[in-house]
């Protein structure tokens, strides 16, 4: 009784104040809204244009931004070297589908282009994969119980380690991918031009996104996941084999940062070493954005940091450019972390799933 | 009493041995370099300072003892721009570090000092270090060159014509200028992030990390002002000097300007270091390193969480961003392609491999590390070119592989572990020994990061507290502490 009538004040004081944290967020937001309406008053089809850009580049970070929350959902763990698993990925999809392996070219009857495609999609998801729950073991496993430093560092060291075997592997230049996507549009209307490979990019990550969602909450190592997000001790008293479990969540992880790496690789055209660490920390920015640990909020965010990063480099009224792409998704990091840590959909405290 | 000696004895011939193994396996080494044929004689007196600072039990001798280690480490290190070229040779590694290379040492060993303020004693991981490296050098850059050259304003600025454009103030006064700009700055970015627990705030810190380098790239047009010439860099930057005459003159002489640059680099380094103690002992850093062992007992406790840790982010930020003024001074130039991410992993790499919270560890980790950035990779991955044929390299790299199957078989405790690293070193020594994949001449420097990794992760997995630990970080790693955040206890 006593604490429900102390309780009372506290709640209706704190109902009515607008904090600063809101007013900077509304003004923050309101002052992007208006940015984003000028451009579009001054040209329409560029903003459409350039919007169906950012959508695609979302997708592409939602399936990264996906393997960071799903790691950190289960470990509290910020996988540094996710970035670069992706990278390698994208370096596995360039050996397989160049000249090494399926040797495919622009213009490859479909017959032929879409199995192998298939093909080398399951390559890079299962080589990621693979990689992940390597990295898993060798750097994550053993700290467990060790301060939160520890496997932080660690993390920091795989990625380096994984950076450098792309280096070894391919060298410090961008790496040209096989140009093998069907080109020309699927529409064009009114100077807005929607490209076969954009619709691509989106006709994988969707269904991709729908089986993850699927295996997270309809399976039994879904449930287990769940569990061990929740609670590790006891999720392995009810018998879940919490190892299993987080291997297996590694896996995953790697195999969307697989397809990541392959869509990407063909999207862009070219690979680089160092290009995992950049995107890795963008997708990261998606995951924190959404709210860490929480699934849709990585997908949210991943769309949200895509359209920006679009709509700052394409449009031309007032838009600070590519320069600044960086410090930008940086900027809306540290806001975020700063004013509201739990993100946008995210609860105080990220229990995964 | 007694069991006390006793202990100090069993201390002595504890490091009475190691030191005697350690200068055998030296000789050992060096004797094999010669071809079995001849000995260096110039290691003896080498490996005889070396004992006379570790091996004799000074900490015993009343009043001078606690000095005699710094003491005997100090006066080789001044000495020392006078014999590095009278050294042995050092196998593998080639010869010991040139007076430049000893600069940039210094500094580097200065920022780890730094850093291990907010890493080691209060337990804040800090990726954005760099910021700091980055905005001391700008400091200087901006009042020490012609960047400015629509102003012309001199103070104390030693060996700069008088009608040079530009702002032209003394070196001394800038180191001072850019640290506390720097511990500003560090207040700045710290005020709103400390609050955050422990890995949000290393992911923060990073964020301005790469903030910070992108302003300098782009900053040659912010809003028509052009304030850090872009990609291009600022430079010259003048040097430090007395009496009128700058470091530059002396060359050629007995003060020559790298030893200048040298003997400045010391005494601040050492600045840094007395500093760096004597806060560790202070009220200040015990309430650092209760921080670091349990937030929340200390915030019971009494310990203003924000303002101690802010004043951990504030020294650490002062420190370096003296180094970063004073390296560029030395160098004559910034450029905003020196201050990436690595940077920052490259200076936590040295406090991690040396031990977390301990300046011995510190200074012995930021040494090494500094040098095999700017000397010793090249040279040993030369000593490598030339010693190995290329099948006999990936040989190499194969047997280490199987001896580490081997040590993962007998040591590893847990099943996965010991069953997932044999099978990966097994596959890899298999492709070393089949495929020869490593291409001679073997391009050392270009992999530094990738060494720095390994060694960022085989020290936390193998020996968290560093190779010279402090007693109290090694029992936090190995018994483990309270280290969950506040921020998580009060939303829970």
């Amino acid at each position: 009784m006593v604490t429900e009538a102390s309780a009372e004040p506290l709640e209706s004081t704190s109902r009515f104040r607008l904090s600063f944290t809101a007013v900077f967020g509304i003004l923050l937001v309101g002052l992007v809204l208006f940015w984003l309406a000028v451009n579009f008053y001054k040209t329409p089809a560029d903003f459409i244009q350039i919007f169906l850009i950012g959508f695609t580049l979302g997708a592409l970070y939602a399936l990264i931004a996906l393997g960071y929350t799903l790691v950190y959902g289960i470990l509290e763990l910020i996988n540094f070297a996710h970035g670069d698993v992706f990278m390698l990925g994208g370096m596995m999809a360039v050996t397989v589908v160049g000249t090494t392996l399926f040797d495919l070219t622009q213009g490859e009857a479909w017959y032929v282009l879409w199995p192998l495609i298939i093909a080398a999609l399951l390559i890079c998801m299962g080589f990621c994969g693979l990689l992940n729950v390597t990295v898993e073991l060798i750097a994550y496993r053993r700290l467990r119980h060790a301060p939160r430093l520890a496997p932080l560092i660690t993390a920091i060291g795989a990625s380096f380690i994984l950076q450098n075997i792309g280096l070894a592997w391919k060298g410090p230049n961008y790496v040209q991918t096989a140009d093998v996507l069907p080109a020309g549009n699927v529409f064009s209307i009114g100077g807005v031009e929607y490209t076969w490979e954009k619709l691509i990019v989106l006709l994988v990550t969707t269904p991709v996104l729908i089986i993850l969602v699927w295996l997270v909450q309809r399976t039994r190592q879904g449930k287990a996941m769940r569990a061990t997000a929740q609670d590790r001790d006891a999720a392995a008293m009810m018998g879940i084999n919490v190892n299993r479990t987080i291997s297996f969540t590694f896996l995953i992880a790697g195999a969307l940062a697989g397809v990541a790496g392959l869509l990407y690789a063909l999207y862009a055209g070219s690979v680089r070493f160092d290009q995992g660490f950049q995107l890795g920390l963008i997708a990261f920015t998606a995951a924190v954005l959404g709210g860490i640990g929480n699934l849709p909020g990585a997908v949210l965010g991943a769309l949200l940091i895509g359209l920006i990063q679009a709509f700052n480099e394409g449009l031309s009224w007032h838009s600070p450019g590519s320069d600044w792409t960086q410090s930008m998704v940086f900027g809306i990091l540290i806001i975020i972390l700063v004013l509201r840590p739990e993100g946008l959909l995210g609860e105080r405290t990220p229990e995964g799933g | 009493m007694a069991r006390s000696r006793d202990r100090d004895t069993a201390a002595l011939q504890d490091r009475g041995l190691r030191m005697g193994i350690g200068a055998a396996l030296l000789l050992l080494a060096l004797f094999a370099q010669a071809g079995f044929r001849s000995l260096d004689v110039a290691a003896i007196p080498f490996l005889a300072v070396i004992a006379l600072i570790y091996v004799p039990p000074w900490e015993t001798v009343p009043y001078v003892g606690r000095f005699a280690r710094a003491g005997i480490a100090i006066t080789i290190a001044a000495l020392y721009p006078f014999v590095w070229d009278k050294l042995f040779t050092v196998p593998v590694f080639g010869s010991f570090p040139s007076i430049p290379t000893g600069v940039v040492m210094l500094v580097f060993i200065q920022m780890a000092v730094g850093l291990n303020i907010v890493v080691g004693y209060a337990g804040l991981l800090d990726l954005g270090y760099v910021a700091f490296y980055a905005m001391g050098a700008y400091v200087a850059a901006w009042f020490a060159s012609v960047q400015f050259s629509q102003k012309n304003v001199h103070f104390l600025a030693v060996g700069v014509g008088s009608n040079t454009p530009g702002f032209h103030i003394s070196i001394w006064i800038l180191l001072v200028v850019a640290g506390i700009t720097t511990a500003f700055v560090g207040v700045l970015i710290g005020l709103p992030t400390l609050r955050l627990r422990g890995d949000y705030l290393a992911i923060v810190t990073l964020g301005f990390g790469e903030i910070l380098p992108q302003i300098a790239r782009n900053g040659d047009n912010l809003f028509g002002f052009n304030l850090t010439n872009g990609p291009n860099g600022i430079t010259p930057i003048d040097s430090p000097g007395f009496f009128g005459v700058n470091y530059l003159t002396g060359s050629g002489t007995f003060w020559s300007s790298a030893r200048l640059f040298y003997w400045t680099g010391l005494l601040l380094l050492l600045i840094t270091i007395f500093c760096s103690v004597r806060l560790r002992d202070s009220r200040l850093g015990r309430a650092w390193i209760a921080i670091r062992e349990d937030e929340t007992a200390a915030a019971a406790m009494g310990v203003p969480l924000m303002r101690t840790k802010t004043w951990a982010y504030a020294t650490g930020a002062f420190f370096g961003g003296v180094a970063g003024a004073y390296y560029a001074s030395f160098k004559s130039a910034t450029f905003p392609g020196d201050f990436f991410f690595n940077i920052s992993v490259f200076i936590l790499c040295m406090i991690i491999l040396g031990g977390m919270g301990n300046i011995w560890g510190v200074i012995m980790g930021g040494a090494f590390l500094a040098y095999l950035d700017q000397e010793g990779l090249a040279d040993s991955g030369g000593w490598f070119n030339s010693h190995f044929s290329q099948a006999g390299f990936n040989r190499l790299i194969g047997f280490l592989l199987i001896a580490g199957l081997f040590a993962v078989v007998i040591l590893a405790k847990d099943v996965a572990w010991r069953a997932g690293l044999a099978v990966i070193c097994g596959v890899l020594a298999v492709l070393f020994f089949a495929l020869n994949p490593v291409q001679l001449p073997l391009e050392v420097p270009k992999f530094e990061f990738g060494i720095f990794g390994i060694i960022l992760l085989v020290v936390m997995l193998f020996r968290p507290e560093g190779l010279i630990p402090s007693t109290r970080r090694a029992a936090e790693f190995h018994e483990g502490v309270h280290d969950q955040p506040l921020y998580d206890v009060v939303h829970e």
